[in-house]
């Protein structure tokens, strides 16, 4: 049945919303950004806060272990089968923008096996502040800094920054101890962003991942309406 | 026949996933086998005049038209190691869905059917090069070439050897290239006549060992 499926469908998908077998396919959400910065906390954070009310899996694209995997499993956010580790062959940002077919691989074994999926989170391994996603393979993405990264990372910009459907600017809980300024983090942010959202967070805080898991909603109900 | 079509499908950017392999090279590497530029191209060498020479004439013979599942099969029985017996897989599987979204075409179509978690990657190159429109001799150079050049990028990221001796290295197997592209092709002629039977059978027991060594470690830079 599955092989008549490929015959019907001459053009391999990556970006299509229809899965070979004609249903929809999960919305993909990648997260990016430095090393550090709170990617797999926020991962994590997100899993819990939804995994009540979606269907969801993560893959992770560890660099040269599978680090962010196994603190994912050790974390139990989800069930071991819904957790997919990518290696990347020391290039993270090769992974998820040049060449996305093992990020494609993984987010459809993710849905053959375990779906059906409402929505696949693709954490990128740490890389800098040019790193961003392929439209063919993440239908929105977040870009993740941390106050202790320097206050000055909104003002420089980059792809991530300035482009990313969301930025979060995490662990806002250590500015004062780092001297980062967070108004001005928030209107540098502003400025490279226009409308795009910007959330500022502690996930040391209760509920800290709340603004966040909303926008999610709001992009799962775009998604599916 | 198209040359430029070559060049796609020969650029070691072409998105089919072959960047998150070393082709054998970080095992080599953390063995203390390849430690220089000299070493990089013993390697290489090796490779090419090995395990090399079977994917040049299952790629070859796959763009000549052989029989895909014969060909597949006859590269399980020719790859000991189920480390890369399940690398190959993969890379076969990716690069499958790039070249069905570059050269799209039913004979693609049905090898992707006959194998969903994916061909060797040997049999699905030469599916490509045929649906490219390039001939057996086009297969077996894409398929030496990228057997050497990714473990050649693999070890500048690996050593940090220089990127111009390792560029280097590859321009000094050019001629073993050559020779042993021409002899894929007649061997892949004589695949279509007789069967797969005439397929060589080299291979580098150390590359084998390697790969289920590497596959083991729970720190690794390359997936293979």
């Amino acid at each position: 049945m599955h092989l008549d499926h490929h015959l019907e469908s001459p053009a391999a998908v990556s970006a299509d919303a229809r899965r070979p077998d004609g249903s929809r396919r999960a919305l993909r959400i990648g997260l990016g950004g430095p090393v550090g910065s709170g990617k797999t906390a926020t991962v994590a954070a997100l899993c819990r806060a939804l995994r009540e009310e979606l269907s969801l899996a993560v893959v992770t694209n560890d660099i040269y272990t599978r680090e962010d995997a196994e603190f994912l499993l050790r974390e139990a956010v989800l069930p071991p089968e819904r957790i997919t580790a990518v290696e990347t062959g020391a290039c993270p940002h090769t992974a998820i923008r040049d060449d996305i077919s093992a990020n494609l691989e993984a987010v459809e074994d993710l849905e053959d096996e375990v779906g059906p999926l409402d929505l696949v989170l693709v954490e990128s391994g740490g890389d800098n502040l040019t790193a961003t996603f392929s439209r063919g393979l993440v239908d929105a993405q977040v870009f993740v800094i941390d106050v202790a990264g320097g206050d000055d990372i909104p003002r420089k910009g980059g792809p991530g920054v300035a482009t990313a459907d969301l930025l979060i600017v995490n662990k806002t809980d250590l500015a004062p101890y780092v001297g980062s300024d967070l108004g001005r983090m928030a209107a540098d942010a502003k400025t490279v962003r226009g409308e795009l959202p910007v959330v500022l967070q502690s996930l040391r805080s209760e509920d800290g991942v709340r603004e966040v898991a909303d926008w999610v909603r709001e992009r799962i109900a775009a998604w599916t309406a | 026949m198209s040359r430029a079509a070559l060049l796609v499908l020969a650029d070691g950017r072409f998105p089919a996933g072959g960047h998150a392999h070393s082709g054998g090279a970080e095992a080599a590497v953390r063995a203390g086998r390849v430690t220089d530029a000299a070493s990089l191209e013993a390697f290489c060498r090796g490779r090419l005049h090995t395990s090399g020479v079977v994917a040049a004439c299952v790629a070859a013979a796959a763009a000549l038209g052989a029989d895909p599942g014969d060909l597949d099969r006859a590269v399980d029985a020719r790859t000991p190691s189920p480390a890369l017996r399940a690398a190959g897989r993969r890379l076969g599987r990716q690069l499958m869905r790039a070249a069905r979204a570059t050269w799209p075409s039913p004979e693609l179509d049905a090898v992707a059917s006959l194998f969903p978690k994916g061909a060797h990657q040997p049999v699905v190159l030469g599916a490509a090069a045929r649906a490219a429109g390039l001939g057996a001799l086009d297969a077996a150079y894409c398929s030496l070439y990228e057997g050497v050049s990714g473990p050649a990028t693999a070890v500048v990221r690996l050593l940090g050897l220089d990127p111009f001796d390792a560029t280097g290295v590859l321009a000094r197997l050019a001629d073993d290239m050559d020779r042993v592209a021409r002899d894929a092709v007649e061997t892949a002629e004589r695949v279509v006549s007789d069967g797969v039977g005439v397929l060589p059978a080299r291979s580098a027991p150390l590359l084998e060992i390697g790969a289920e060594a590497h596959a083991a470690r729970a720190v690794r830079l390359f997936a293979s």
